[in-house]
């Protein structure tokens, strides 16, 4: 177990290092010098030197990449060009819309696709099967900022059950934000609930042909008992992979869910930050994400060894 | 089942099919503005409605549809022509430096999450079609190389290529010679698959204005000018979003009842 765990955590800190310096490369190579965009054309050489060395631009590269780095890892983002304030406190704020959403769209994700899953496994074949596999069909090809477009048309404007976009503040209460929150959520929830019915359908139907199944029947349980018992638990790995890539997709899907909303997340400060040239928070804030994408890898990783006790020891 | 793969063959070439059609004839100038017909729902003289400027949103769909398949194809491409040497070459020399550097390098590719690649390399780069394009297909590299290494890898173990090595031939002619048409079945599902995710990919980028750039329409860029107006004339979201449902689906079945249809071993489970 120990060694398995070792061995994940090196290639979390490895493909880590290695996805720093390619943004960092990325953002080096981006054409326009940040304290020119923000000076302007008119700036006299003194001052445009000046704020280069104010914003740390005048030192050599590789010094700027262990800054940076460095700074990362102590929870140093840097400072906005345009704003002047830390990086990290406004990553803080938009994070706090982001992540929730994030998370309350993979509960929903959950919540439908295990038991139409479950539902569509018992029934293979027949119409209740067919039924759930067509419908998820539908919601694979969904694409979920329009979805989000459809359900504000219904939801808020029609209907008025929710509100059309913008965020409470979670100062106004949990009901209040996650009442905000639960269009985008569903919006983004739906899409990936039918990516995760498919996978969890799938992964029962492998495990409901095992021998240790028919055992499991044999020995007198009934047909639900081995299902509950044996069959989901084994169905577990596969479905566990794809919740884990669900919610680095869901991360990232706020980026775009965002601006149908008009959400105060992370989505918005990106975009805001590319018009303004503002790449040191471009660079950290993608940054952050890729780091949450690995970082739920790896725990995806620990969590099969819990799962699967076949994978704590290597062959 | 090969329902899946006629309701899957019947609508992508349908749909595609309409995209081409643009090429020769659209029922009116998509680029044609009529600002005293605007918002024109869907009637006898504009059969799916006007948008804003007066422009016939089916000819709009049907130029529309044709860059963002464009778009998807054009990464395909980029996706089909690294990644597959890179699998092929991997699985040559299984466990080898090569096989570790391209396998390690594709662990680090799918850790940037589409989108967040895609943003960066158009905020560095600058917003375009053509940056979008490169975005995806970037994505789609590391997915065909696993792919193709995937196949490949059994393949090695098979007598017909022992057969082949004993008759002198070189990994790499064995590689190009039998290990790839070996795989081309695994390379074709999965093409249609990402050739359905690059139609929504576009859509994405597009919306919010990463992607195909104003006047070339796009279904991306159709839904990004709807956004404002979805309250005034819901038909002009609503057509190009059944649009992108309706090719991403068609596609999708395709890929499904092709993998279907071509894997020997999942009709025998099935019967």
């Amino acid at each position: 177990m120990l060694r398995y765990m070792l061995k994940r955590l090196a290639s979390l800190v490895l493909s880590l290092a290695v996805a720093s310096l390619i943004i960092f490369a990325l953002i080096e190579v981006a054409p326009g010098d940040p304290a020119s965009f923000m000076l302007g054309i008119n700036a006299q050489p003194e001052t445009l030197a000046a704020l280069r060395a104010e914003l740390g631009l005048d030192v050599p590269k590789v010094q700027r990449y262990l800054t940076w780095v460095g700074g990362m890892l102590t929870g140093d983002f840097g400072t906005s060009y345009t704003y002047r304030t830390p990086v990290a406190e406004m990553v803080a704020d938009r994070i706090a819309v982001s992540l929730p959403l994030a998370l309350y769209a993979l509960i929903l994700s959950i919540l439908i696709a295990f038991p139409a899953g479950i539902f569509a496994a018992s029934r293979r074949g027949r119409p209740g099967d067919l039924g759930v596999m067509g419908a998820t069909q539908f919601g694979v090809a969904l694409p979920n900022f329009w979805f989000a477009m459809m359900l504000v048309l219904v939801f808020a404007i029609q209907l008025r059950w929710f509100p059309a976009g913008g965020f409470a503040g979670w100062d106004k209460g949990l009901l209040a934000g996650l009442t905000s929150l639960t269009l985008p959520a569903i919006a983004l929830a739906l899409p990936q609930a039918a990516i995760l019915t498919r996978v969890m359908r799938s992964a029962l139907l492998d495990v409901l042909g095992e021998d240790f199944m028919r055992t499991a029947r044999a020995k007198g349980l009934s047909a639900r008992q081995t299902l509950w018992r044996h069959g989901l638990r084994n169905a577990m790995i596969p479905v566990l992979t794809i919740i884990g890539l669900q919610f680095s997709f869901l991360f990232a899907g706020t980026i775009i869910i965002e601006q149908v909303f008009y959400l105060p997340g992370l989505g918005r400060l990106i975009f805001q930050s590319i018009s303004a040239r503002d790449l040191i928070v471009v660079e950290s804030v993608v940054m952050l994400v890729v780091f949450a994408v690995i970082l739920i890898n790896f725990l995806v990783d620990l969590a099969y060894a819990v799962v699967d006790p076949r994978l704590r020891s290597p062959k | 089942m090969t329902r899946t793969l006629i309701i899957g063959a019947a609508l992508s070439t349908l749909l595609i099919g309409l995209a081409l059609l643009s090429l020769v004839w659209t029922p009116y100038d998509h680029t044609s503005l009529n600002i005293p017909n605007k918002l024109q729902p869907p009637g006898a003289a504009h059969l799916l409605g006007t948008d804003h400027l007066g422009r016939d949103i089916l000819s709009m769909v049907m130029v529309g549809a044709r860059t963002s398949l464009g778009v998807a194809l054009l990464a395909l491409a980029i996706g089909l022509s690294l990644g597959v040497p890179l699998g092929l070459a991997a699985a040559m020399h299984k466990g080898n430096w090569l096989d570790e550097t391209i396998m390690r390098g594709n662990d680090i590719v799918f850790a940037f999450p589409l989108l967040v690649m895609a943003i960066l390399i158009t905020a560095v780069f600058g917003p375009s079609a053509t940056n979008a394009i490169v975005a995806f297909g970037i994505f789609n590299i590391p997915v065909f190389a696993r792919v193709t290494r995937g196949g490949a890898l059994p393949l090695w173990e098979r007598e017909f290529i022992l057969a082949a090595r004993v008759a002198g031939k070189s990994h790499a002619h064995i590689s190009i010679e039998h290990i790839l048409p070996n795989v081309l079945n695994l390379l074709i599902v999965q093409g249609t698959i990402q050739f359905a995710l690059g139609i929504q990919v576009e859509a994405a980028l597009s919306f919010v204005g990463l992607g195909v750039q104003p006047p070339t329409p796009s279904l991306g860029r159709m839904l990004a000018d709807a956004q404002t107006l979805v309250t005034l004339a819901p038909h002009i979201a609503i057509v190009p979003g059944v649009a992108i449902i309706g090719i991403v689906m068609g596609l999708n079945l395709l890929g499904d009842g092709l993998r279907d249809a071509l894997d020997p071993r999942l009709q025998k489970a099935r019967t």
